[in-house]
């Protein structure tokens, strides 16, 4: 890969204006940023979501269109409607055996490559959603902004579908679908030890 | 063409990038230009999640639909809210209503997760409601200080930039992956209003 010239200077335009940054006035509302960053983090900061919402994306690059899109479109408004519950203080029974049964099954579906009907797919991944998202809107932090918070989750959760569907892209190579299905192994037992420590 | 190898760009970037992390307090004395009110009203807007937001996802919205689209929120979104700005500052200030901020997260959020095919008259209208709606809140939260028509103005230029761009590039979009990778932006911005309905009625 080699960059123009035009890239260049454009990098050298973005460092100036950023070199010339003037304060801001605003600041209307206090605690923003930490909410977002809270937000953002909450995701990264446990294995068993990370390996979760990974799965989802290595999943559907495996099955491919329409799963690809399906999946990542469809679980982040899933995932908020368990945020919802957690936020209104309604509980959920067995949310960390859910979590951890999403990592063993979406693990397992990577593994064996299960290619299940579209609705089936789509429902299994929205069911696990609901366990995610309660966690995530169960934990809002006092005094922090809900909407950079929701934002913060909802976009790490999205970088993570991402990244499977980045890593799911060795798929067209032979060695690569035989790595991805370790990978879901992998995935299956992180669940399989998540489950176990779930357990009183 | 000159061309410059991907290390030394990296090298070059990372110095560039490390410099803006380490700096001095901004002394601009924008009493002395008089352009603070206008900066004041521009950097509101950019920095309320709850007006950017819906207005990114209406520019989206309208990118995804075609150039004709894009060019009736570019104008249609800044002018509405200049007109409800101007309302809203001769109305006593207001609280934002959390639950209709989230509403509109919703409306447009889902409407471009689901790549709605909307004419263009409905888009229209949905742009003229977001500008008034937003803009009153705006003004209306302004109080009656001499300087807030400058603070609108610069409110209104920086909605003007946040609909172009992204319009802009999104009219440009041709490929299926970077279309679809839009409406997933659509999905995360109507969850985020799910969440913020549930937080806001939770609040009471």
């Amino acid at each position: 890969m080699r960059i123009t010239r035009q890239y260049k200077w454009a990098l050298g335009m973005a460092v100036l204006a950023m070199l010339r940054a003037e304060s801001a006035f605003a600041h209307a509302q206090q605690g923003q940023a930490a909410g977002f960053l809270t937000g953002l983090g909450h995701p990264l900061s446990g294995l068993d979501h990370v390996l979760a919402m990974v799965a989802v994306g290595l999943w559907g690059a495996q099955l491919g269109s329409p799963f690809i899109w399906l999946l990542p479109v469809a679980f982040p408004l899933v995932m908020a409607m368990g945020g919802m519950l957690g936020f209104m203080g309604i509980s959920l029974p067995g949310i960390e055996y859910g979590i951890a049964a999403s990592a063993i099954l979406l693990g397992a579906a990577v593994m064996f490559e299960v290619r299940p009907p579209l609705a089936v797919a789509a429902i299994l991944v929205g069911f696990f959603a609901i366990f995610h998202g309660h966690a995530h809107g169960n934990e809002l932090p006092m005094g922090q902004s809900a909407l950079l918070y929701s934002m913060g989750f909802v976009i790490a959760t999205g970088c993570l579908h991402a990244t499977g569907i980045g890593i799911g892209t060795i798929h067209r190579w032979r060695w690569g679908q035989t790595l991805l299905r370790v990978a879901g192994a992998v995935v299956a037992a992180g669940g399989v030890f998540f489950m176990w420590k779930a357990f009183p | 063409m000159k061309h410059l190898s991907v290390f030394r760009l990296s090298i070059s970037a990372t110095i560039a990038f490390a410099v803006p992390l380490c700096p001095t307090p901004a002394l601009a004395h924008l009493n002395s230009t008089g352009m603070g009110p206008i900066y004041d009203g521009l950097t509101h807007f950019l920095m309320s999640p709850e007006d950017v937001v819906p207005v990114l996802a209406l520019a989206l919205l309208a990118g995804l639909r075609g150039a004709s689209y894009g060019r009736r929120a570019l104008f249609v979104v800044p002018i509405a809210w200049l007109l409800g700005g101007l309302l809203g500052l001769r109305a006593s200030a207001t609280n934002d209503n959390v639950i209709l901020s989230s509403i509109w997260f919703l409306l447009l959020g889902g409407l471009l997760a689901a790549d709605a095919k909307l004419s263009l008259r409905v888009t229209t209208v949905l742009a003229a409601l977001l500008g008034l709606y937003h803009g009153y809140l705006n003004g209306s939260g302004m109080g009656a200080s001499g300087y807030v028509a400058a603070a609108l103005l610069g409110l209104v230029f920086a909605v003007f930039v946040v609909v172009a761009l992204p319009a802009a590039f999104v009219v440009r979009l041709r490929v299926a992956w970077a279309r679809i990778a839009v409406r997933v932006a659509g999905s995360w911005i109507a969850a985020s209003g799910l969440l913020l309905l549930s937080w806001a009625t939770r609040r009471g």
